[in-house]
């Protein structure tokens, strides 16, 4: 049995451990013993990574299995991982994780909601570890799927109008995907759907012109590409607390590493012709997510917007290609990922006490609530981009790999881009000054209460991660970046 | 000397436990640790001083020394940020300024915020500080020093912010957030338009004066300028940021809603003068290939000095007025880098402007010390509620009459001997540029007299029971606890004596020593000139009198503006409030909610109305299914009667 699979194994136990269960406290043993099994996988996956480069293995994939899963077709069941999945196997399951302690007391039908979150995490750790285009595609649906029921039975607000557009558009977007996929399989001849197999035969470039913008935009489009990115505001705003972590904060992902690791990868030509059209696209969800921000009043729905602006500039940096952008676009997946969860977990744990999001009407709550008005802070300035912090290492790693390109357009947008961490300074700065600094704004505030134990944690564990990527990121940075090389080497020739 | 590693772990440490811990200590517990861990690394930075000016001079140069090194971040074979620790005149300098300040003010506050709620943050927040700005001083490149930049950054949005409750603390720490980091954002473009040309951020490199390092940014030029002149002048904007030059000079007076001690240390001492720093530690570019960008530097500098001067003339706000003379130094050191030339005696302003900023972090963190000293008495910040301290304060009356006295430019205190330094630079550089100067030198005489007397002499003191911010302790303003006055004399006993090390010895700009001689037509005229403002201050303010108030009259135009600061603030407010969250903010939420999920609702609902509509087909009535199949057939049947 492969090494990778137990991913999947973990979670289908974990499910059938779900149905058998009796009580809430069954189901929570089951899940917190699940999910620290997963984040134990996690860590022993980046050690046994890390050593097995060390030793100077250099496939471009490690820990592969492959098996045939359905012949006509050639789809096999194949998996792989190399820095940039190990990375992303890591935020995953420290979100998941935190997930389920930010889930602790669900209500109502824990257990359902519980089966569906597994079955999401199901799809998002399969395709992370994929390497063969249409099982990676078939666990994309799987993560899509539960997200609908997750927010339309458990969410809040106009949860059941979220809930369609999200998935509607989703579904819109891999609608395109698929044909993407499909034409990418044909038109190298129908013998494999192996993305390392595929990238050696070509494309034809005529071909790569259609399939490129289809694929590219069908995962653009989970990656809230401007401008398909509306699904993203509502949908966090009405999903219950730990499935928006999961969602912006490893689901989004999915939509980057797709735009890179098929559409690009596979159409270079393509790519580098039309780089110029997304870019302009990505640089404007950069800065149009972030003047966003500015105006919005919901707590989620300013992350939204400022998830949109983040997002936009992983796939910015993508279409730089070259490998510090493109170390730097990784990095910023997971930076993003970890601050974005963090965010929500603690408007979740907010919200849980003052039972409003609008910023309007709280005020002071550091006095009151001083462990999460201290990670609010932390988390913002995370998100700002403040060294030391997960977010500048990604954020300076993009912008100096984007101005490797000295040309007006390129400079242009770069600058454009650097200008978005000083307008995240200020709406970022708004809502702390507003709601965790200031006087008390309502007398209900006075008698709220610190997080306890199970939320703590979460806290914690996100907190220390943004620390850790922050101040020693080097390792990362330099397994993420070796990584990228074989596959920028496809453009750069 | 790997020792110097603890002068920047120390205080991170003491940070990380302060903070981690917070409240579950008592208060005395932080304070003293705060306060040794401080006091350690102010021995430490002493001792690693006195090493280096003994030790590392080699044929008559000051070596630059890198006593740690640590590639921390690589983005390519090229470019790579290393942490590390750099030793070489100005940073050792600061070293000793920033500890020396830091720990006077640790100590300080020991008695200025006791019993304050967040007594062990905000000694946390103190660790924090001195770990960063030692941390930017040190910095072996220029991306080290833009990662402490931000850190002091934040620090500083910290500590302004203490009292959190207080929405106009809240408002003044983000407004000096968003300032500087605006700032900051040209700096960052301009490290990146410089490594991009020079492919290094290391400032061995790119202060070696080696022009092949510059070859290709000199030749590629942009609207007329150098792309080198570019990014020095983006790096200078954002130094301008941090050092509150005009036009990014708001956030420095709002950030007096800062403990005071804070502003003595972040505000006046040591944090604005980073951008004369960063200046300084580039020096060798910006006078070599870019004077144009240099001169540019002088004006600026000249400009702010001139107008914050006028400024700080009208305040009523004693920490206003402080802070408006902070600004108004910072450009005295400005101007003395501008007008510098390279090496021995040309460098006579580089050398004037560090001394600048040597003497002036003492006698201006003494005047904020003092200033908090009254404050902590008095309960109030305004002129009004006090005069005729002087009999109850007597060592916050002498030491702040000492720092007036050096910041005036009366030998033999210290500011005499920085200053003088400058204004003769500044004649040799032009003597339009030594007037103004020698014009702005006594504005601050009489600004700083006319506080003076304001806080000690003018009216008696009334025990001030109508104004809302006496708390009524006792009826009678007294002296303050040991630890506070202790640091107030200690910084007055510096500020006498700082004026007499023979500066030129240790700091120069090309390493060399050499020996400064005092230009006597340039010191008597500006002591003549500082004389006459203090006597005019004397005259107008000593006793309490009419004629203040008849020339606010006369110039009442002048005035009004002056005391609003000449509106700069309301055209930010202006561009910030109705330009950009009303013009493009709002219209883009409104875009987005409209116009694009508009379009995508719209595409839901079409599809929706054509569902309905054609939903008719699928009645389930066979008779209809019968009529069109037979109305089908009939029609299949006559096209091909027809067409065959």
């Amino acid at each position: 049995m492969n090494f990778l699979s137990l991913y999947i194994l973990i979670l289908v136990l974990m499910m059938m451990g779900l149905f058998l269960s009796k009580s809430r406290k069954q189901i929570q043993i089951i899940m917190i013993t699940g999910a620290s099994f997963l984040l134990l996988l996690s860590g022993a996956l980046t050690y046994l990574y890390l050593t097995e480069r060390a030793a100077g293995n250099t496939a471009e994939m490690l820990f592969r299995a492959d098996s045939v899963w359905y012949t006509p077709f050639n789809i096999h069941y194949s998996v792989g991982v190399d820095g940039i999945s190990v990375a992303m196997l890591m935020l995953s399951s420290i979100i998941v994780f935190t997930g389920v302690l930010v889930s602790w007391k669900i209500d109502p039908m824990p257990k359902e909601f519980f089966l569906w979150f597994c079955l999401l995490a199901i799809g998002v750790f399969g395709f992370f570890i994929s390497i063969d285009l249409f099982t990676m595609f078939m666990y994309y649906e799987v993560a899509l799927i539960p997200m609908y029921l997750l927010i339309g039975v458990w969410g809040t607000g106009k949860k059941e109008y979220s809930a369609m557009k999200l998935t509607l558009m989703l579904m819109g977007g891999s609608a395109l995907l698929l044909v993407g996929i499909l034409g990418i399989y044909f038109t190298t001849g129908g013998s494999t759907m192996n993305i390392l197999e595929l990238s050696k035969l070509k494309v034809p470039l005529e071909m790569q012109r259609y399939f490129f913008p289809l694929t590219f935009m069908g995962f653009g489009v989970l990656g809230a590409l401007f401008p398909f990115h509306t699904w993203s505001p509502d949908g966090h705003s009405s999903a219950p607390t730990a499935v928006s972590m999961l969602h912006a904060g490893v689901l989004m992902k999915l939509g980057g590493y797709g735009c890179f690791r098929v559409a690009m990868f596979l159409m270079p030509e393509a790519a580098h012709e039309m780089a110029w059209i997304f870019l302009i696209l990505t640089g404007i969800s950069v800065v149009y997510g972030a003047f966003g921000a500015i105006h919005q009043t919901d707590l989620k729905y300013i992350n939204a917007y400022s998830s949109v602006s983040h997002c936009g500039l992983v796939l910015f940096a993508l279409l730089m290609m070259n490998q510090t952008a493109t170390t730097g676009a990784i990095l910023q997946m997971v930076s993003h990922g970890l601050i974005t969860a963090l965010f929500f977990a603690l408007i979740g744990m907010i919200y849980g006490r003052t039972h409003t999001r609008d910023i309007r009407l709280m005020g002071g709550l550091m006095k009151v609530i001083p462990f999460l008005g201290v990670s609010y802070v932390i988390a913002g300035m995370a998100s700002l981009g403040l060294p030391g912090l997960s977010g500048f290492v990604a954020e300076m790693t993009v912008f100096v790999g984007s101005f490797q390109y000295a040309d007006t357009f390129h400079r242009i947008l770069t600058i454009g881009a650097c200008a978005s961490i000083v307008i995240t300074t200020v709406y970022i700065l708004r809502v702390v000054g507003k709601v965790i600094f200031g006087p008390m704004q309502d007398k209900h505030h006075e008698t709220l209460t610190d997080a306890v134990m199970y939320e703590r944690i979460p806290v914690i564990v996100l907190t220390a991660a943004i620390f850790g990527i922050g101040m020693f990121p080097g390792w990362i940075s330099s397994m993420i970046g070796d990584s990228v090389l074989p596959l920028i080497s496809q453009f750069i020739r | 000397m790997q020792y110097t590693l603890l002068i920047l772990a120390l205080p991170l440490l003491s940070f990380a436990v302060l903070g981690l811990v917070d409240a579950k200590w008592k208060p005395k517990v932080a304070g003293t640790i705060g306060t040794t861990i401080l006091g350690i690394i102010t021995i430490l930075s002493y001792f690693a001083a006195w090493q280096y000016f003994t030790q590392y001079k080699v044929d008559g140069v000051y070596q630059k020394v890198i006593a740690f090194d640590y590639e921390w971040l690589r983005f390519n074979d090229l470019l790579h940020i290393n942490l590390g620790i750099l030793l070489d005149p100005i940073s050792v300098m600061m070293m000793i300024v920033i500890t020396t300040v830091s720990f006077m003010v640790n100590l300080y506050s020991l008695g200025y915020m006791k019993g304050e709620k967040g007594f062990q943050r905000y000694y946390a927040f103190l660790s924090l500080f001195a770990f960063s700005m030692l941390g930017l001083v040190m910095a072996t490149n220029i991306f080290q020093m833009y990662i402490f930049w931000e850190l002091v950054g934040v620090s500083s949005y910290l500590l302004i912010g203490f009292y959190y409750t207080r929405p106009a603390a809240v408002a003044a720490a983000k407004k000096a957030f968003i300032v500087t980091r605006f700032a900051d954002l040209f700096f960052l473009i301009g490290i990146l338009l410089l490594s991009y040309f020079t492919k290094t951020f290391d400032f061995g490199i790119l202060t070696s004066s080696n022009a092949n390092v510059f070859a290709e940014a000199t030749s590629k030029t942009f609207m007329g300028f150098s792309m080198l002149s570019w990014a020095m002048a983006l790096i200078f904007i954002g130094g301008a940021g941090k050092s509150a030059m005009f036009p990014l000079h708001i956030w420095l007076p709002d950030a007096m809603e800062g403990p005071t001690p804070v502003s003595a240390l972040i505000h006046a001492a040591t944090m604005v003068v980073a951008g004369v720093f960063l200046v300084a530690r580039l020096f060798p570019v910006y006078v070599v290939f870019t004077p144009e960008v240099l001169h540019g530097i002088a004006y600026v500098g000249a400009f702010t000095a001139l107008f914050s001067a006028i400024i700080a003339c009208v305040q009523t706000d004693i920490k206003r007025v402080l802070a408006f003379s902070t600004i108004s130094q910072i450009g005295f050191m400005m101007v003395g880098l501008g007008v510098s030339g390279y090496g021995g005696h040309e460098g006579v302003g580089y050398m004037s402007s560090m001394f600048h900023l040597f003497t002036h972090a003492f006698f201006k963190s003494l005047l904020f010390l003092g200033a908090g000293s009254v404050i902590h008495a008095v309960h109030s910040n305004e002129m009004k509620d006090m005069g005729g301290l002087r009999k109850y304060m007597p060592i916050t009356n002498w030491t702040f009459l000492i720092a007036c006295l050096a910041i005036a430019g009366i030998p033999p205190f210290s500011g005499f001997f920085s200053k003088d330094e400058i204004l003769s630079a500044s004649y040799s550089f032009s003597p339009a540029m030594g007037g103004i100067m020698t014009f702005i030198a006594g504005l601050t005489a009489f600004y700083m007299f006319r506080l003076y007397y304001n806080i000690f002499w003018g009216k008696e003191f009334k025990p001030a029971t109508q104004s809302e911010n006496y708390h009524g302790h006792g009826n009678t303003p007294h002296e303050s606890p040991f630890s506070m006055s202790s640091a107030l004399v200690f910084l007055g006993a510096v500020t006498c004596v700082a004026g007499l090390i023979p500066f030129g010895h240790f700091i120069t700009s090309d390493g060399v020593p050499y020996d400064i001689h005092i230009n006597l037509t340039v010191a008597s005229v500006s002591i003549i000139v500082a004389l006459v403002g203090i006597i005019i201050a004397t005259y107008l303010y000593r006793k309490e009198n009419e004629i203040p108030e008849k020339l606010a009259k006369t110039f009442d135009g002048f005035y009004k503006a002056a005391s609003h600061r000449f509106y700069i603030d309301e055209v930010y407010l202006f561009s910030t409030k109705k330009i950009i969250f009303n013009n493009i903010a709002r219209p883009i939420a409104w875009f987005d909610r409209h116009v694009i999920d508009g379009t995508m609702n719209g595409i839901a609902s079409s599809t929706q109305w054509v569902a309905v509509k054609i939903k008719g087909f699928q009645s389930g009535q066979i008779q209809q299914y019968a009529y069109v199949f037979l109305l089908g057939t009939l029609l299949v049947a006559a096209l091909v009667i027809f067409l065959i």
